[in-house]
This record gives C-alpha cells, structure tokens and sequence, in this order.
C-alpha cells in the first residue's frame, strides 16, 4: 500500500470578511475542508476604551458605552449608570427604571432584529435582512424620539435617564407594540421550517451545558445550551422585579437553538414592554440632587446655585466615594458587566469592561472543530460577534 | 457559605455587599484557592467571568489582580483580589476554568502580568509587534506610535506619535472644599452643627 501523506492547508480569513460581522482576522487550518484549527485574531478594533475612560468625568464615560457593542447601545449604558450609582449610593427614581427597562427591551429587540437576519444571510437568505431593517428603523425611532439620537443615545445616566419621554410616547409604544407580533411571526415562518436554513444550522457548532458554563458564556449561547440562567431573573436590576417573563431554554446548544433562543427572546421583551407601560406612572426621571444631575434649563436661567451646579458638573463633573463594584447586566449578547474602581475623585481610577462577545469567541476554535470552513460563518453569525465590545 | 469560605487557606478578607463577595487571598495558594472554590459543591464557582488588574504605580505591590467568579447554582458572585509585585508572575488557573485563556492573555497584553504555565501567552489586543502595556499608569494616552499610509514607499508606516497641539488634561478638580463648620482657635466646638 501506497503511504499517503496528509497535507494540512493554513488559510487566513478576514480582517475584512463579509461573515466576519467586522473586523476579525482569523488563521484556519484545514485538512481537506475540514477545519482542524481556527485560531480568532482580535484586536484590529481596539480603541483603548478603558484607557480613555480613567481620563473622563463619569458623565463623559457614558457616550463611550454606546460605540462598545454599537448594535445595542443602551443595555451597555445601563451597566454603567448601575454602577456608578451603586458607588455612589443613590436609588433611581421609579419611572426611571422602568423607562430603563423599557428601552434595554427595546435595545433587545433591535440587537435580535440585527442578529437573526445578519446570520440568516450568512447561511443564504438575504429577504430576512431587508425586512428587518424596516422594522429596526421603526424602533430606532424611539430611541430618537427620547434621546435625539439613533444609536450613539447617552441617554442613560448615573442618576436615571436623561430626559422624560415625550407627550404621547406610552401610546405610540403601545400601538407599535401591538404590529410587533405579527412581524415576528412573519420572520419565523421565512425561517424556522426553511430547509436551507436548518441543513445549515442544525448540529452545527454545538456546545454543552458544562462546556458553556466553563467558557465563560453567558445570554443566549448558554441558554440555547440547556441552562435556563438570566440576569434579568436570578438577579435582578431596576424594575425587572415587577415584570413577568419567561426565560426561553434551548436544548442542544447548536446554531439552531441559538437563533429559536433569540427569537422567543424577542416575544419576551414585547411582553416586558407592556408589562411596564402598563405600570409606568408619571414622575421625576432622576434623582433629584443637584450635586449628581444637572439642573433643568429654565431653571439655570433664573437661579445663580443652579447655573454653579450645571458648570460645576460640566467641568469637574461629581466626586465618587472611593470604593470598587461590580454590575452586570444581561445585554443581548450576555452578560455585559462594568468593575468600577473610584479613588474620590471625578474620574474612575479604573473601569474594566466585560464583554460577553470576548468569552464567547473564545469557544469558536473549540466549536468549529471538526466541521466544514463554510460552517465558521454559520457559527461567527449564531454566536452574536459584534468587534465594537471585544476589542474595546 | 462565608464560614465555608473562611476554612479555605490563604484567604485573608471578607467583605458582602449586595449580591457581591470580596475576598483577598495570597498568590501562592491561587490553585488550591480555585479548585476549592470550583470543585466544593457548597460553594460550586463554576464560572469565571473575568481577570483584570488595576495599576497603582505608587505602591510596592503595584497591581491589584482581580478575579470575577459566578456561581450559577448559589447565585452569587465573588471578586477574589490579589497584589502582585511588578516583575512577579502568578500561575495560571487556565487549567481550572478554560475561559481564562484570553483573560490572562489579556492582562498580560494590557498590564504585563505574567502567568506562568499559560499555554499560548502572546499579546491578543494590542497591534502586532506593539510595545508596552497600555492600561499601566504610567503608559500615555496617546500612546508612543502612530501609523499612516505613505505614498512614497505604498505602505503603512509606523512613526513616533507627533501632536499638532500639546495634549491636555484639564483638571478642574478645585482643592477648595468648603469651610468647615469649626472655626481657626475654638476648641470648644464639636464641628457639628
């Protein structure tokens, strides 16, 4: 018998790839077209966010969250406003959290919105992306509406949000919510029993209950695994204590379960939304301390202490008593948390940024072991890679 | 579940709040410490979230190396905290929790904490052959390099950082503090009022 020699081939994939979901530099070895070894490169977007953030007040620090994990921007505020708030000790008013946990929902939806076509057009369906989009740009206009921006918002502070929602807002909310639905029922029958999608999903990448505990992942990888764990639930933050919802499991851990996760997720958060629009009552929006919010306009213009409080805060910003916290939140993609580190002073000594998407890359050699090159978009696009919060 | 944690050697600290364990250990016992926490099913820390470090160049230890646990059975989190020298090094726990590949990784492209026993311990979020390690104190915010594309040789260069205006850290931080409520020469004040 002749001896044959197997030849593995090293390829590199990215850093500018469609299927990449950004920059990600990836080295793969395959025998065949079999992949033996993917081994991520991250890095290319690192913007040094902590860095930049011991050299801010606490107020300015929040505009840098929004461009983490840029597909879901106020689920990454609300980790550090919670933060700084537990340093500093204060209780946020109660239309404020529930605004809050209004719109981390609405964030939700928008990051499920953006994920599930995203992957479907990884693995060949490009209808889901057009549809979604339409829809994404109607809930993004209620992030414009209370914040004046689309995605970059700020609009969570230490202190409770930054300004109340406008007049009429909890009745369009209402009325948007009640269409939401059917779209979603629409987008599952595009997808769920479509053949393509399930030959490319099912028993794609999967992993375990204990494998995905002991990675490191959290949000919907862990969940689609079988271990029916959120943040939201075990413990919870703001108003998600008054709400009732359920924590959709999956049961194989494969690509497939990881999209039937998000999807009910989506129906979820709907049914948190009106839960807390029902209960949201009128209100102060933050707490009432001048020291810690800046006083409202008009007021600045008749009081001289107002206008020495606004330029105090928008110069030295406040002072934080010394201490460190950790707060986590669960961000659409997981468990997105902020250890906090005060020295007294207006700027954090030290602000580490846990994001979700760094654990769950990690597991993607460990995933794609054994399957097909095509399969790493499937499994990159099911895992919810967004480089903005890996790189920081 | 604190008395439980007391019995474990090389644990000084206690501290609750919250939801939130804080726990000081020695670097010595770091593997001892972990299988405990991971293996011991009253306390089952099946997870670590995170490792990072926070630089304080004054001091003799210089680094505060934290480790973010979760238990999802207990529901509960716990900072485990130890101080590293600057040129110390401290074993890796990737054996324990296999997430701690990157997050060692990390912190030695970030901080230059060395973690002895680490299988692939190469900078992960830095540029190729970057130098220094950025999240130290002492490290600039602008950073030493600069990179731009140069018509003349068709490649990006890298060059010392060069700033059109001197970088500024305003401090607007005022030393002023108020008066206190004790005036200069009367002891029979108690300062409250």
């Amino acid at each position: 018998m002749k001896e044959v020699e197997l030849n593995t081939t090293t390829i590199n994939f990215g850093p500018q790839h469609p299927a990449a979901h950004g920059v990600l530099r990836l080295v793969v070895e395959l025998e065949g077209e079999v992949v033996q070894r993917a081994e991520p490169h991250i890095g290319l977007l690192h913007r040094g966010t902590e860095k930049l953030i011991e050299y801010k007040t606490y107020l300015q620090a929040v505009p840098y969250f929004d461009r983490l994990d840029y597909v879901s921007p106020m689920c990454q505020e609300h980790a550090f406003a919670l933060a700084t708030e537990n340093l500093l000790g204060i209780n946020v008013p109660e239309r404020a959290k529930y605004i809050r946990v209004i719109f981390a929902e609405i964030t939700r939806i928008l990051n499920h919105l953006l994920n599930i076509p995203a992957y479907a057009a990884d693995i060949g369906a490009v209808t889901p992306f057009l549809w979604c989009f339409e829809e994404r740009e109607k809930l993004l206009e209620f992030h414009e509406a209370v914040s004046g921006a689309r995605f970059h918002a700020a609009y969570f502070r230490p202190g409770g949000v930054h300004q109340d929602m406008p007049e009429g807002m909890e009745e369009k909310l209402f009325e948007h919510f009640k269409t939401l639905p059917k779209f979603i029922d629409d987008l599952e029958s595009l997808l769920t029993n479509n053949r393509i999608l399930r030959q490319r999903s099912v028993d794609i990448g999967i992993i375990s209950k204990s494998e995905a505990i002991e990675w490191g992942c959290s949000g919907p990888v862990l969940r689609s695994a079988g271990v029916a764990w959120d943040l939201r639930r075990s413990q919870p933050y703001d108003a998600y204590d008054q709400v009732d919802f359920e924590v959709p499991v999956g049961k194989n851990g494969d690509c497939f379960d990881r999209y039937l996760v998000r999807l009910e997720e989506m129906r979820q958060s709907i049914n948190i939304i009106n839960q807390c629009l029902n209960k949201i009552k009128p209100g102060p929006i933050s707490i009432e301390d001048n020291k810690i919010t800046p006083p409202k306009r008009n007021q600045m213009k008749k009081s001289m202490e107002a206008l020495i409080h606004h330029f105090k805060l928008f110069t030295e910003g406040y002072r934080v008593p010394a201490g460190q916290v950790y707060s986590a939140v669960e961000a659409p993609k997981g468990e997105f948390g902020v250890y906090l580190v005060s020295d007294g002073s207006s700027k954090p000594y030290r602000c580490k940024i846990r994001a979700p998407g760094f654990a769950h890359l990690q597991t993607l050699d460990h995933l794609s072991k054994g399957h097909l090159m095509a399969d790493i978009a499937a499994i990159l696009g099911s895992l919810d890679i967004v480089f903005g919060e890996i790189d920081r | 579940m604190i008395k439980i944690l007391t019995k474990i050697d090389g644990i000084n600290n206690f501290l609750e709040n919250n939801n939130l364990l804080e726990i000081e250990f020695e670097k010595n016992n770091i593997i001892k410490i972990f299988n405990e926490l991971k293996d011991n099913t009253e306390l089952n820390f099946n997870q670590l979230l995170d490792i990072t470090a926070v630089d304080y160049p004054s001091r003799e230890f210089r680094f505060d190396l934290i480790y973010i646990l979760q238990s999802l059975t207990k529901n509960k989190k716990i900072i485990l905290k130890t101080f590293i020298k600057e040129n110390e090094n401290i074993e890796s726990i990737t054996n324990i929790h296999k997430s701690a590949d990157w997050y060692e990784r990390e912190c030695y492209d970030l901080f230059g904490i060395e973690f002895i026993n680490h299988p692939d311990l190469r900078r992960i979020m830095t540029d190729y052959n970057f130098e220094g390690y950025p999240l130290r104190k002492d490290f600039p915010l602008t950073g030493h390099t600069e990179v731009r594309y140069d018509d003349l040789e068709k490649k990006v260069i890298y060059e010392p950082v060069k700033l059109t205006q001197e970088f500024r850290n305003f401090d607007s931080e005022s030393p002023w503090e108020g008066m206190e409520n004790k005036l200069f020469g009367d002891d029979k004040s108690t300062g409250e009022n």
